[in-house]
């Protein structure tokens, strides 16, 4: 293993990332992030894992009929659907308003900073 | 011989006539594009990368196509048409994991990688033991994945013609023609990638998702057509056709059956359920020609929209073979679809048939549908082919020859050479083994590299992004681990041996139940990471500051 490329020593640049990541905006960017997907990960799998559950062992439960021949495991599967595009459409929609702008900014002085030195 | 068999025939002579003639457009159109994207492919970034020079919505069309194989098109649509709900069942997992990726994945990597998904995962680790192990990986879940599209190819070959056992086509009989195909299938997946890099092999899937989702969109429209656009009814008109009754439109039939007086296996069958649909939603974010798709536009908020069309035209496309199973199942019955192909692959096709005749005027409206359908299902299988050569070779050039061996010394020229000639071995290597695996029964091999995907890959991708600690050892410990933990799972399991459904059927090495390793070699693979991180000292604590900011702000993207 003595021919891996080490990993080079700190430079300027490192540095900068390392003041970066630990300024107030940068915190800020990763709770804001981390508190929207990480629940909402959490959420879509346990939401998923109970459809497959359910499809396995509460059979009675599924096969119950709604409509005509629309029974509880169509509706499921399709809620499945419905939530999938809901959570896409809701994590757009705060990802371009919460998180954009705070990661253009530091971003944006990363560079500037870059450009001074 | 009878008139009705003569008229059948000349259907037959007419659609294959016509298939062949679509198809061979098709291929006609894909290679002047590959050709002049040849022209534009000058650096490496263009090679791999497409230049990084498409749009969130082409991109998320090339993903669809990238994504939507021959299994999701013809298998799905199959899977409902002969076990109703199931098949729907099914199509969900592949869905509902875009959410993993879109989530979690695509940004940050588009952020901080530059060609493959080694280069996130060796971001702040030695190179060479973390870029070898993703190679191997890669290489791996590409390869597995390429002979199961391949076989699916030379399978569907002679029914999408119409060869039936004792008739030839060009003087080749059902066998030759299986030959033929996946020769050519792999011939022209070489040239799309050597010659035309990614730009070429995304132009192709670009292409080919707008005629697949063209094609099911038509045909959903047909089948809604007939049943007056009331979806019960068509349920209804399905499930008595299919002689199974309202079972036909529950969960039951394929996955997590019950058998009745053995409890044994049915909690078996039911925990395999759990754990094809795990693997299915964690793995789609690990799969390195899915992660490759990221770096073709030019920043994060790009790829969060590429995820964002792709989730939109993917989902939407399960919804449309939700129509057509049902459809098929209602319109051709299950035992046309068994006779012609005992695991419903031409389900699709025999509906487009049926509805042709229909809607289109009689025989020859059914022949013409049906050619148009098995042409874009001959143009799905090209383009999915195509992307896993790419993924597969960029990563043995990028990651192997350049950082591995070559310790990053070398010029972008000679990399894409290298990557070149790896496609050029890769796609070899898998006409061989396709043409050696043919009699045998490999469409496990999709769900196989799905699990690896998620118990290699997807640990090291997370642990990498989100966890400071997380170190060389521990990458290759994940990697390895759930490589290793989902292949062994699955060579002892039914699949491979010991029943009539088996790869090997005549042997019997199995002793683990269930046919999917998911729900012991994910939190394998995860648990992997996590010990062989705390066994290594190694922590570049400033390396991990650049890389979470690179990714979280993407300053300093490629």
């Amino acid at each position: 293993m003595t021919t891996d490329t080490p990993a080079p020593a700190a430079s300027a640049s490192e540095e900068r990332y390392v003041a970066v990541q630990q300024s107030e905006d940068f915190s800020r960017l990763r709770k804001t992030l981390r508190g929207f997907i990480f629940p909402m990960t959490v959420a879509f799998f346990l939401w998923y894992a109970l459809y497959v559950i359910l499809s396995a062992y509460a059979r009675g439960f599924m096969d119950t009929k709604v409509v005509g021949h629309i029974n509880v495991a169509l509706v499921f599967g399709l809620l499945q659907f419905v939530s999938t595009f809901l959570i896409a459409w809701l994590y757009s929609r705060f990802a371009s308003r919460q998180v954009d702008p705070l990661a253009d900014k530091i971003a944006h002085e990363l560079s500037e900073k870059g450009d001074a030195e | 011989m009878n008139p009705s068999v003569l008229a059948a025939e000349a259907g037959d002579t007419t659609a294959r006539t016509l298939t062949i003639t679509l198809f061979l457009i098709f291929v006609a159109i894909t290679l002047a594009i590959t050709v002049w994207a040849s022209r534009q492919t000058k650096t490496a970034t263009d090679f791999y990368a497409g230049g990084r020079s498409f749009s969130g919505f082409q991109n998320g069309m090339a993903i669809g196509g990238d994504y939507m194989s021959a299994a999701s098109f013809l298998g799905i649509a199959g899977l409902i048409a002969l076990y109703g709900y199931d098949g729907f069942l099914y199509s969900i997992g592949f869905l509902v994991a875009w959410l993993v990726a879109l989530l979690l994945v695509a940004e940050l990597l588009r952020n901080s990688g530059k060609y493959t998904m080694a280069d996130v995962l060796a971001f702040r680790m030695r190179q060479r033991p973390v870029r070898t192990a993703a190679a191997v990986s890669t290489i791996t879940v590409s390869i597995f994945y390429l002979i199961a599209q391949m076989v699916g190819a030379g399978a569907l070959v002679a029914l999408l013609l119409g060869i039936r056992p004792g008739t030839t086509f060009l003087g080749m009989d059902a066998d030759a023609a299986k030959v033929a195909t996946i020769i050519l299938v792999g011939a022209l997946m070489i040239i799309y990638v050597t010659v035309g890099g990614m730009k070429g092999t995304t132009y192709v899937q670009i292409v080919k998702a707008f005629l697949l989702m063209s094609g099911a969109a038509l045909m959903t429209v047909l089948v809604l057509a007939k049943f007056n656009f009331n979806l019960s009814s068509l349920l209804g008109a399905a499930s008595d056709a299919s002689g199974k009754g309202e079972a036909f439109l529950q969960p039951g039939l394929y996955y997590g059956k019950d058998v009745a007086g053995d409890a044994t296996q049915t909690f078996y069958n039911k925990v395999d359920l759990f754990s094809l649909g795990i693997a299915l939603v964690l793995g789609t974010a690990g799969l390195p020609h899915i992660l490759i798709r990221f770096y073709t536009v030019p920043t994060a908020r790009a790829a969060r929209k590429s995820v964002l069309w792709a989730i939109g035209i993917i989902g939407t496309f399960y919804l449309f073979t939700l129509a057509l199973g049902f459809g098929a199942a209602a319109l051709v019955g299950g035992d046309a679809i068994r006779e012609q192909n005992a695991a419903g692959n031409t389900a699709a096709p025999q509906l487009a048939e049926a509805l042709g005749v229909d809607f289109l005027g009689g025989d020859t409206g059914g022949a013409v549908l049906l050619a148009v359908i098995a042409a874009v299902a001959f143009a799905t299988i090209l383009a999915v082919v195509a992307g896993l050569t790419l993924a597969s070779s960029s990563s043995l050039a990028h990651d192997f020859y350049a950082n591995v061996i070559k310790k990053g010394e070398t010029s972008e020229k000679q990399e894409v050479n290298v990557a070149r000639i790896a496609a050029f071995a890769i796609g070899a290597v898998s006409i061989v083994l396709a043409l050696f695996a043919q009699s045998l029964n490999v469409a496990f091999l999709v769900a196989l590299a799905f699990a690896v995907a998620a118990s290699g890959n997807l640990p090291a991708i997370l642990y990498s992004l989100f966890w400071k600690r997380f170190n060389t050892s521990g990458a290759t410990w994940a990697i390895y681990g759930g490589l290793v933990a989902a292949v062994v799972l699955v060579f002892f399991s039914p699949v491979v041996s010991g029943t009539e459904t088996s790869m090997f059927k005549n042997s019997d090495w199995q002793w683990f139940p269930l046919s999917n390793p998911g729900i012991i070699s994910i939190p394998f693979g995860f648990l992997c990471g996590w010990i062989g991180t705390l066994l290594s000292k190694e922590s570049d604590e400033q390396k991990y500051a650049e890389l979470e900011v690179r990714s979280l702000t993407g300053a300093g993207a490629h």
